[in-house]
């Protein structure tokens, strides 16, 4: 008896019988005749761009530098209440240098959903944003952890560095390594199940805080 | 334990029962209309629509046109990257690898991602013969488990259901499945996802196995994206052990990049957002992170044979964003379930009969399930000519099954139609719009060829003569659309 695989295979060859036999290649390739972006800004007013269409979304949005970095984090912490924060094992250590009387729960392959789900915060980098669309990109890379850690507790803080801001979609997408998981996040989480009126808060995080760290990379 | 579509009567019975349903057509109107003009809006600020659209097409073609190659190429990039390939020629092959798959895992539960592909081979039902529950973790999908109800649209399942339903849906099922509504609660949306919220928590903490389809596997890479909203997807495909992902075969795209092209036209057509709040993307299974058995079941159940047919195939360009539905006068009049599969609306009544085949009645009907106004062509993203391809089909109908059968079916659909006059105008209007496209003849194929061959169609006029009659006297209320809402 043939397996499923070779008779799925099978049946699709068959029904592709009116075109040439031959590899993908010989046929033309497909028009792209879309815009790489459809915006020309770059620096301060990409950043603007950006804060702009993640608060359209319900987003949080914060602006600071470097240098206040550790004090607006402290400052997010505080007035969401937070006495617990969830952080990856890599995180720049400057970022909680003002936090104070916070429990801390490092990430690592011990670390449970059941313990992440009696967190109040969770704090990461992230890979890239896309300006255009409102999103920020997690992949498990520097400073973001694994993908739960975002994903449990109700509310997630985001930092993105200006050098991180891309553009668009298809500016965005060579600089993504399709191996690791991602996560595209673009607003809080919402549903639009009931009467097809958008309602943000669900599953994910029900606030979601974005700093956006101006000034040159250290 | 669930209903599902067998035993269904045909489009033009259940329409003519669904729409004498004034609360369903109010629910769909309100719904359809609200997100319609948002879709318009969310298209309008992306200068190049076309350009995306027609590589969209362009993409999709080139991928169902080598298949096989890209079939392969993504098996050997999943089975790399960690994974394991299954196939599945159809429902009950699928159904008994992802049965045999969740015992093998010693669980007798798992939850589920919204997935067209688990309700086409009816997953749910399956498993549940076998001792396993499926808890579907999609808000709408929730609701339609809960009413032991059916989907009626391709994005919104529960499309048909309103807030006050849902607040009684949820009061009077959820203490059944597991955490009870909380006191009090009303129909504000936001408590209700609260709800539901508090009711999955505890479903994801514990579960060990996850079902998911998925919108696009990357031929190239072995990566497979869900796209989705309320982070039940994320959660489903992060926290459990393992991970079952049941996917049709057309669901493939040749490159990374090709995914700029269809996570722009996808979220703006199906819930008109720039970007819609969570898109996962995985590839294989990575140490540590996420579920450390991932595994990938390709579907058939029909697909191949919608490849054979050259004008049908285009149907499986289909990325489901429901677009065509949501602008399609005769779904928003006869609602979803009259179509009698999970694909309801103008793509389920080219889909549907193509995976399904056209031997019996309910799929027959489908391809009359149309006014051919083509509304549902110009919304769609990978530029699907519907009514090309309903033609097409009541071609073979009539090829098939000539005679009564055929006859009976298209004079109910005439006469559904006629008894609703404000889809029969609209029909009227989109046809004189279109009136550069009709041929001279209407070709039909065996018996009636010599007919029509010796027979003219008739011109389309610029405007129908209702609309004219309605025009030429304005204190003549025009009745067009509104007798039809009174009836």
């Amino acid at each position: 008896m043939t397996s499923a695989r070779d008779r799925i295979l099978a049946k699709v060859r068959a029904a592709l019988a009116d075109v040439p036999p031959g590899p993908p290649d010989a046929d033309p390739p497909a028009t792209r005749a879309y815009r790489t972006a459809h915006t020309e800004a770059t620096g301060p007013a990409l950043l603007a761009l950006l804060a702009e269409n993640l608060a359209d979304y319900r987003a949080v949005v914060h602006q600071t530098t470097s240098a206040r970095l550790p004090e607006l984090l402290a400052e997010i912490l505080r007035a969401h209440g937070s006495r617990s924060v969830a952080v990856p094992a890599d995180l720049p250590p400057e970022w909680l240098a003002a936090t104070h009387d916070m429990t801390r729960l490092i990430d690592s392959p011990d670390l449970t959903a059941e313990q992440l789900n009696g967190v109040d915060s969770a704090l990461t980098g992230c890979a890239l944003a896309i300006a255009e669309t409102g999103t920020i990109v997690l992949d498990a890379g520097p400073a973001q952890g694994r993908r739960m850690l975002t994903l449990v507790p109700d509310h997630h803080i985001c930092v993105i560095r200006a050098d991180q801001v891309a553009a668009s979609l298809p500016q965005a997408l060579p600089r993504l390594d399709p191996t690791r998981p991602q996560t595209w996040i673009s607003g809080p989480s919402a549903t639009s199940d009931i009467e097809l009126e958008r309602v943000e808060g669900v599953h994910g995080p029900r606030r979601l805080e974005v700093v956006v760290v101006s000034g040159r990379p250290q | 334990m669930s209903r599902t579509f067998l035993g269904m009567p045909p489009f033009p019975k259940a329409a003519a029962v669904s729409t004498r349903n004034a609360r369903l057509r109010a629910n769909l109107t309100r719904a359809t209309h609200t997100i319609r003009d948002k879709r318009a809006r969310a298209v309008a600020e992306l200068d190049d629509w076309a350009e995306l659209r027609q590589s969209g097409r362009e993409i999709k073609d080139r991928t169902l046109r080598h298949l096989d190659h890209y079939l392969l190429q993504a098996e050997q990039a999943v089975t790399a990257a960690g994974g394991t390939v299954h196939w599945a020629a159809d429902a009950a092959e699928a159904n008994r690898i992802v049965a045999d798959l969740v015992r093998a895992t010693g669980e007798s539960e798992v939850v589920k991602v919204k997935s067209m592909a688990t309700q086409e081979i009816g997953l749910n039902e399956a498993l549940a013969a076998e001792g396993i529950t499926a808890y579907e973790t999609d808000l709408a999908e929730l609701i339609v488990q809960l009413a032991d109800d059916l989907p009626s649209h391709i994005l919104v399942p529960a499309i048909h259901r309103n807030r006050g339903e849902i607040r009684d849906i949820f009061r009077g099922s959820m203490a059944r499945w597991g955490r009870p509504a909380p006191e009090g609660l009303t129909d504000n949306p936001a408590e209700l996802a609260e709800a539901a919220r508090l009711h999955l928590r505890e479903k994801f903490l514990r579960a060990k196995v996850a079902v998911s389809g998925a919108n696009f596997i990357v031929a190239e890479t072995g990566t497979l994206v869900v796209v989705e909203s309320e982070g039940n997807g994320r959660m489903c495909l992060t926290l459990p052990e393992t991970l079952i992902s049941v996917v049709g075969i057309e669901k493939l795209v040749p490159s990374w990049q090709d995914l700029e092209v269809f996570l722009q036209l996808l979220p703006r057509s199906s819930t008109a957002e720039r970007m819609n709040p969570y898109t996962s993307l995985w590839t294989g299974t990575t140490p540590s992170d996420g579920p450390s058995n991932f595994h990938l079941v390709l579907l058939d159940n029909g697909r191949s044979d919608t490849l054979a047919d050259q004008v049908g195939r285009q149907a499986l360009r289909c990325i489901r964003c429901s677009a065509c539905l949501n602008v399609c006068p005769v779904y928003e009049r006869a609602g979803g379930h009259a179509y009698g599969s999970p694909y309801p609306g103008p793509i389920g009544a080219i889909l549907t009969p193509q995976l399904r085949g056209l031997q019996n009645e309910v799929d027959a009907s489908l391809p009359y399930a149309s006014s051919l106004c083509g509304a549902c062509y110009e919304v769609c993203p990978v530029a699907i000519d519907i009514p090309e391809v309903l033609v097409q089909l009541r071609e073979r109908v009539v090829e098939q099954a000539p005679g009564h059968r055929l006859e009976r079916a298209a004079m109910k659909s005439a006469g559904w139609l006629l008894d609703h006059p404000a889809v029969y105008s609209a029909a009227l209007r989109t046809a004189g719009k279109a009136r550069g496209l009709q041929p001279r003849r209407l070709p039909l194929p065996g018996p009636a060829k010599a007919w029509s061959d010796s027979r003219d169609l008739p011109v389309l006029p610029e405007r129908p003569f209702r609309d004219w009659w309605n025009r030429r006297d304005d204190r003549n209320h025009g009745h067009t659309g509104k007798d039809d809402a009174a009836r």
